[in-house]
């Protein structure tokens, strides 16, 4: 789940890492107020999901809370990247002196959390970490012990030699940060930059924070309490009426899996495949060899008649397709006869012949004896494991050009 | 494009029959054991929700629940039958 | 002998007595797996297939009268650590995880338990582990009869991401007679017990095993971690990889997630199209259909003569 700079504010500031005085504002007044209440030079941001704000005019420094709110109206109403923002967050100009980097993010390989600090901060790490070496420091942390303040602080004073009170100021934050990435399943928790202002303070001046989707479950009261909205999706992109007409069908009926999506594909040939693995090589099987899927698929675990015969519906459906090509790859859990009847009934639902709909039926496995009597009343052959994935995908190719 | 009614029972039909379909303990017991819901018990008298049919997943519990004859599952797409001999 | 599992192999199912669990047991049992206890908690006393039912793995350790070696974990996310805590801390030593959706840290403190422990994880998200006419651990192959006709004893590794796409490849090593010595589904998550360059060391002693093939998508860092170890240590077993994918790389495509957890490309080291030039470059070739498998194995193992 990503989230938009207010709430990732929000959620270091509840973690106890300092932060500026702030105001999150859905309108201009509100904008107006926030610039009075914090003093002097502010800056107004536009609080969108997507990047590039700077660019797009999102981004605007204001000398006084009449200009704030000015700028306030004007980047309410702004679009970037097709997305409005849901209000915008107002600062002070803050007077840094220096900006560091700190980051707590996974490491897959070490399969642990690993924190990261650099004394160079305010421009993009992997940049510092390749050219300046010495001005980052790295460590990891075990999953079953409690944080340790003193792992924190080796890491800061790995970075470029920190000592003093930029030490002693920046360990407890990188500390805090870590064990708010625990608390909170963050895939990513990052404060960049981290600004040692002229009074020697250090404060978070941006900070983003991404928590993984399996746990977002149980952080509810949190989520709350910072004010996320769980139902308004935080895609990256607005899903399409197929793709929320199939995650309506899945949603509907706890037998089985399936997943659609259509983002990025713009083909003739519909693609009713499964499972995770197989989707994934048959989709690549059917572009090697010149095919355009109208969409990606996945069938997974052993889904009612309903709810196969509603995916290949919905991609039949789509504006452009032609045909569909039934594929999995060989199946133990899914039932080859009641996959078979719901690819069957969409057709004829729909008014189409099933013979000349299905381009190509491959899906060994289960109960396949079953499907291929199915099919067989119906005019389709069935594809038993002797022939490939490959050869299937490049037969439905064949049939619709 | 015009969607077609939602069709019913296109591979597999039922036949319950008429000692049995009024029968309240089979009603009963066929509505329990069958895991797609394809028997209600309407009143003590069987009832076949059609639009389950096509759920079926052979399973024969239904078939085995009741006496011999009682219940036959007729797969439609092979003319076949599930049907208890015994 | 293969890697792994045995045939005096012992071990128990926890969460036996939910959908998915009662029907993975009867697959096993069919195939000739030795379980000798499943755990839910609160059913103590039932039998599922004519396997006892214990409330905890201490019980069904004691009811055993020995240690038992492995655990099969289908348990809902929310609990599945402390199932895994519970069976690593009564002592077994190799845990097939088969729940998917568990947040990554609980995963982490899993495998990091399991390390100290001297414990194996095989997964999360996984099917499990098949050694062909011996023994299955988990739901892969799916029913006796279908796993036995898909997988045949045989001199190939196999590792795979995907549970299903283990089948398609160990089907199609069998067809062309190579058979499969072991066959492991290592699961699809961004965090799992037991990566390739972990498994190696155990293809490597095995006997039976001769070359090994994996399968693969884009995201994380496996298969650098493979490489890496190949160089560091005495590799001698020839591997032949497959990458799934592919159109991932499409600009369209960035960031958007397909498959599984773990398959989310975050940054051009992750790609498709990095992973195949870095094993290349290394002697692993990877094939383009999953049908051009067998030969390109049986040309390794030709090279070897």
């Amino acid at each position: 789940m990503r989230f938009y700079e207010f709430e990732s504010r929000r959620i270091v500031e509840r973690a106890g890492i300092p932060v500026t005085e702030y105001g999150f504002c859905k309108t201009a007044s509100e904008a107006r107020e926030a610039a009075e209440r914090i003093g002097g030079s502010t800056v107004v941001k536009s609080q969108v999901l997507t990047g590039g704000r700077m660019k797009a005019g999102g981004v605007k420094f204001a000398d006084s809370p009449e200009e704030a709110e000015a700028h306030a109206a004007d980047i309410l109403e702004l679009e970037i990247n097709d997305h409005l923002p849901v209000g915008v967050l107002v600062d002070p100009k803050a007077e840094v002196e220096q900006e560091y980097y700190a980051a707590v993010l996974w490491d897959g390989r070490a399969k642990r959390p690993m924190m990261l600090f650099s004394d160079m901060g305010g421009i993009d790490i992997e940049e510092v970490a390749d050219q300046h070496p010495d001005h980052v420091g790295r460590g990891h942390l075990s999953n079953l012990h409690p944080i340790a303040e003193f792992r924190a602080k080796e890491v800061v004073a790995a970075a470029g030699g920190l000592t003093g009170r930029e030490l002693t100021r920046a360990t407890p934050v990188l500390a805090r940060l870590a064990q708010l990435q625990r608390d909170y399943d963050m895939t990513l928790a990052e404060i960049n930059p981290l600004a040692r202002l002229s009074n020697g303070s250090f404060v978070a001046l941006d900070a983003h924070m991404e928590m993984e989707g399996e746990a977002v479950g149980r952080h509810q009261k949190m989520l709350k309490e910072i004010g996320v909205e769980l139902e308004e999706p935080r895609e990256l992109y607005e899903p399409s009426e197929f793709e929320r007409n199939v995650k309506a069908i899945d949603e509907a009926d706890h037998r089985g899996v399936i997943q659609g999506k259509d983002h990025g594909f713009s083909g003739n040939l519909g693609l009713v495949i499964g499972a995770g693995g197989g989707s994934l090589t048959l989709t690549d099987a059917v572009r090697s060899q010149g095919g355009k899927p109208a969409n990606y698929a996945e069938i997974g675990g052993n889904p009612s008649v309903a709810k196969s015969c509603g995916l290949a519906k919905e991609v039949l459906k789509k504006d452009g397709v032609e045909k569909i090509a039934v594929m999995m790859s060989i199946v133990s859990n899914t039932r080859v006869d009641i996959v078979a009847r719901g690819v069957i009934k969409a057709c004829v639902e729909l008014g189409k012949d099933p013979a000349e709909t299905i381009a190509v039926f491959r899906i060994p496995g289960a109960w396949e004896e079953e499907g291929a009597k199915i099919l067989g009343k119906y005019g389709i052959e069935f594809k038993d494991r002797s022939t490939s994935m490959w050869e299937a995908a490049g037969e439905a190719v064949e049939k619709i050009r | 494009m015009a969607e077609a009614e939602q069709l019913e029972g296109m591979f597999i039909d039922v036949e319950v029959s008429d000692e049995i379909a009024s029968d309240p303990e089979l009603a009963s017991k066929l509505e329990e054991v069958c895991p797609v819901d394809i028997y209600a018990d309407d009143d003590g008298r069987v009832a076949v929700v059609r639009k389950n049919l096509d759920e079926c997943v052979l399973c024969n519990l239904c078939v085995e629940a009741a006496p011999p004859g009682g219940v036959v599952v007729k797969k439609l797409y092979d003319g076949t039958e599930l049907r208890r001999s015994r | 002998m293969s890697i792994l599992l045995s045939e005096d192999f012992t071990f128990i199912v926890q969460g036996i007595t939910g959908r998915e669990a009662v029907n993975l047991t009867k697959e096993c049992l069919d195939y000739g797996s030795k379980i000798v206890g499943g755990v839910t908690p609160g059913r103590k006393g039932r039998d599922v297939h004519g396997v006892p039912v214990f409330d905890t793995v201490e019980q069904a350790v004691a009811n055993h009268g020995s240690e038992i070696d492995g655990a099969v974990v289908t348990v809902p996310p929310a609990f599945t650590k402390d199932a895994v805590f519970e069976a690593i801390e009564n002592g077994i030593k190799l845990i097939v995880i088969v729940t998917e959706r568990i947040p990554r840290r609980d995963v982490a403190q899993m495998v990091e338990l399991a390390n100290l422990r001297g414990a194996r994880i095989i997964g999360p998200n996984c099917l499990g582990i098949i050694v062909p006419g011996v023994a299955k651990m988990g739901g892969i192959g799916g029913p006796a009869k279908d796993a036995a006709k898909a997988y045949e004893p045989g001199s190939i590794g196999v590792m795979s991401r995907s549970g299903g796409m283990t089948t398609e490849i160990s089907s199609t090593l069998t067809a062309a007679g190579l058979g499969v010595s072991t066959a492991v589904s290592i699961g699809g998550d961004a965090i799992i017990g037991s990566t390739y360059a972990e498994l190696m060391p155990l293809f490597e002693a095995d006997e039976q095993t001769e070359a090994i093939v994996i399968y693969t998508e884009p995201g994380g860092r496996m298969e650098a971690e493979l490489v890496d170890w190949r160089t560091e240590n005495d590799a001698k077993l020839p591997i032949v990889a497959f990458m799934a994918g592919k159109f991932m790389d499409d600009e369209e495509m960035q960031g958007m997630s397909f498959g599984h957890a773990g398959t989310i490309v975050e940054g051009a080291e992750d790609s498709a199209t990095q992973k195949i030039a870095r094993l290349q470059e290394a002697g692993i070739p990877v094939v383009e259909r999953i049908d051009e498998i067998p030969d390109a194995v049986k040309d390794k193992l030709g090279a070897k003569v």
